[in-house]
């Protein structure tokens, strides 16, 4: 080791300058080291700083109102009346969690089959394509999505099930969508990681290909698949453009799957242009909401990870 | 003194797409005896006991040609429930294969999917099974915790336990010990001792000193061909071919 650094720094003496001592070489080379060393920590100081700024301005801005109106109130308050100080939020909190719970109603059990198929029963070369033109659907932007759900999905409601089209129905549609390729790909690589010796182990007793999904492949992507499902309910809840296009934004509370409804995201984007003061800071305050909401559900997939490569490392 | 012949195999190829893994494999298998598989890595041996429960065909690619009869009955055949087969003939990993749960699950797993369903038979067959397997008495008061906190040896007891639950015919091992601890290893070649009273034991074993020590015959493989096949004692001691004598006393693998 130290022979090389010292033929190294010849090398470098005489590359830089001529008549450069040995030990002025390698001080270049120290420093060059240290420099990128510094170079990488500022890199990784700034994205943590800018990520604990945000975090903190969302909270300095948000949580004075929420303790000036009492937590209770404003998460079950109906009343949202932002002109005559009336900041309850109830009816988007319930709202998004409707919308989230009805969208993942379908999605998931539909994404985790996919997967199944796509990991077990369909040949690689297929499951392949299929993971990538489920990536492709990753790729497309919400805006896109919330186009699509206002021209075909709330025309299709308003004809065939009655109501304007805007409404639960159209927000769970298209926000299942929008989150089944973090269902269907991540629940796939977790199915993909079980060992192989479990799938034969099980075949060889006898027990059919079905038996074997179920009762052991199944078990044993337990954590995968609830990652995926952890994911795909972050993605729903903090979704915004295309839920404001089609869920038609009354600040009810729904009762029918056919009835508008607003959810916390849309409540921000719907009145950040032209709110202050207290109102402002309410729209901070149902950040702050959907913020500790998506903390949580992080929280969630790591101790869920985390017991899963418990299992595997037993 | 010879058995019955159990498992016969004709003229068995092999082939993974344009590779041919097997040629024309001959083998008779006697009942109540330990059969070793034995040569160098990638010969064919484990494909070779892949073979007997139609395992191979797991993998895309793979195209068999010949018959393997198992007491007259023709495993290649079209009509044959492959599912069937798998019960009667049981198998025991390279990596001890225990499944992520308790290790009554585990033993149970078998008799559940066949359609076992009696809390009570369960527990009989499970005991039963443990203490064929020499597991009872290191278990029998931990049932209902995780299998994956066991040792390697006591997996691999674990799996075979799980085997027997089903009440195969045959035991197929796939170099069952090369994972395992001298005492591990030792604690099972006596297990097979045991077993191979009431099943029909098929090894495949990379260490030569354990063939010899375990098996009434010996197979001898090479390049996909069954080079040599004897009894154990003649095989190791006057081996017909100079390729297994090569190989026996080490001069290459």
């Amino acid at each position: 080791m130290i022979e090389n650094y010292v033929e190294d720094s010849k090398m470098m003496g005489r590359i830089f300058d001529g008549k450069e001592s040995k030990k002025g070489a390698k001080n270049i080379r120290f420093n060059a080291e240290y420099m990128i060393e510094k170079l990488l920590m500022l890199c990784a100081g700034i994205s943590i700083l800018a990520i604990v700024l945000i975090a903190l301005f969302i909270l300095v801005r948000g949580v004075p109102l929420i303790a000036k109106t009492g937590l209770n109130d404003f998460l079950f308050n109906l009343k949202w009346d932002p002109t005559r100080g009336s900041f309850g939020i109830g009816t988007m909190f319930i709202g998004s969690l409707v919308v989230t719970l009805a969208s993942m109603l379908w999605s998931v059990p539909l994404g985790l089959l996919t997967a199944v198929f796509m990991a077990e029963i369909a040949p690689p070369s297929v499951g392949n394509f299929m993971a990538r033109m489920v990536e492709l659907l990753a790729g497309i932007p919400s805006v896109v999505y919330g186009f699509f759900g206002l021209v075909v999905i709330v025309p299709l409601i308003r004809e065939y099930l009655g109501g304007n089209g805007m409404s639960v129905l159209a927000g769970a549609l298209i926000l299942g969508i929008m989150i089944l390729p973090t269902l269907i790909n991540i629940s796939r690589d977790a199915i993909i990681a079980v060992p192989r010796e479990y799938k034969e182990g099980s075949l060889a007793l006898g027990a059919t290909h079905y038996q074997t999904i179920r009762r052991v492949i199944m078990p044993a992507a337990r954590s995968g698949i609830i990652t995926a499902i952890v994911l795909g309910m972050g993605r729903a809840i903090g979704e915004t453009m295309a839920v404001v296009m089609v869920t038609g934004n009354s600040t009810i509370i729904p009762d029918g799957p056919l009835t508008p409804v607003r959810t916390m995201t849309s409540n921000i984007v719907l009145e950040m242009g032209y709110a202050a003061g207290d109102h402002q800071a309410a729209l901070f305050a149902t950040g702050t909401v959907l913020f500790i909401f998506i903390v949580v559900l992080n929280l969630i997939v790591n101790i869920s990870a985390k017991a899963g490569s418990q299992n595997a490392a037993n | 003194m010879t058995n019955r012949i159990k498992i016969k195999s004709k003229d068995i190829n092999l082939f993974y797409r344009d590779f041919q893994a097997l040629y024309n494999i001959n083998m008779d298998v006697e009942e109540n005896r330990v059969t070793a598989l034995i040569g160098p890595s990638g010969c064919g041996k484990s494909t070779f006991l892949r073979i007997l429960n139609r395992l191979n065909e797991l993998i895309e690619g793979t195209r068999i040609d010949g018959q393997v009869f198992m007491d007259d009955y023709a495993i290649y055949d079209k009509e044959i429930n492959v599912v069937d087969l798998r019960k009667k003939v049981g198998m025991v990993f390279q990596k001890p294969s225990v499944f992520p749960m308790s290790i009554y699950e585990n033993v149970a797993y078998g008799p559940k999917i066949h359609g076992i369903k009696d809390r009570r038979r369960l527990d009989e067959i499970v005991e039963k099974s443990l203490k064929a397997a020499n597991l009872w008495q290191e278990v029998s008061d931990r049932l209902n915790s995780s299998a994956a906190r066991l040792s390697g040896g006591q997996q691999q007891r674990l799996v075979i336990a799980r085997v027997l639950a089903v009440e195969p015919q045959v035991i197929l091992m796939d170099e069952p010990a090369s994972a395992l601890d001298p005492i591990s290893t030792s604690k099972l070649e006596d297990l097979i001792a045991e077993l191979k009273n009431n099943y029909t034991i098929v090894i495949v074993t990379h260490n030569m000193q354990q063939a010899a020590r375990v098996s009434d015959y010996t197979g001898f493989f090479l390049n996909g061909k069954l080079v040599e096949f004897n009894r154990t004692d003649e095989l190791f001691v006057n081996p017909r071919d100079k390729r297994t004598e090569d190989y026996i006393t080490g001069r290459f693998g």
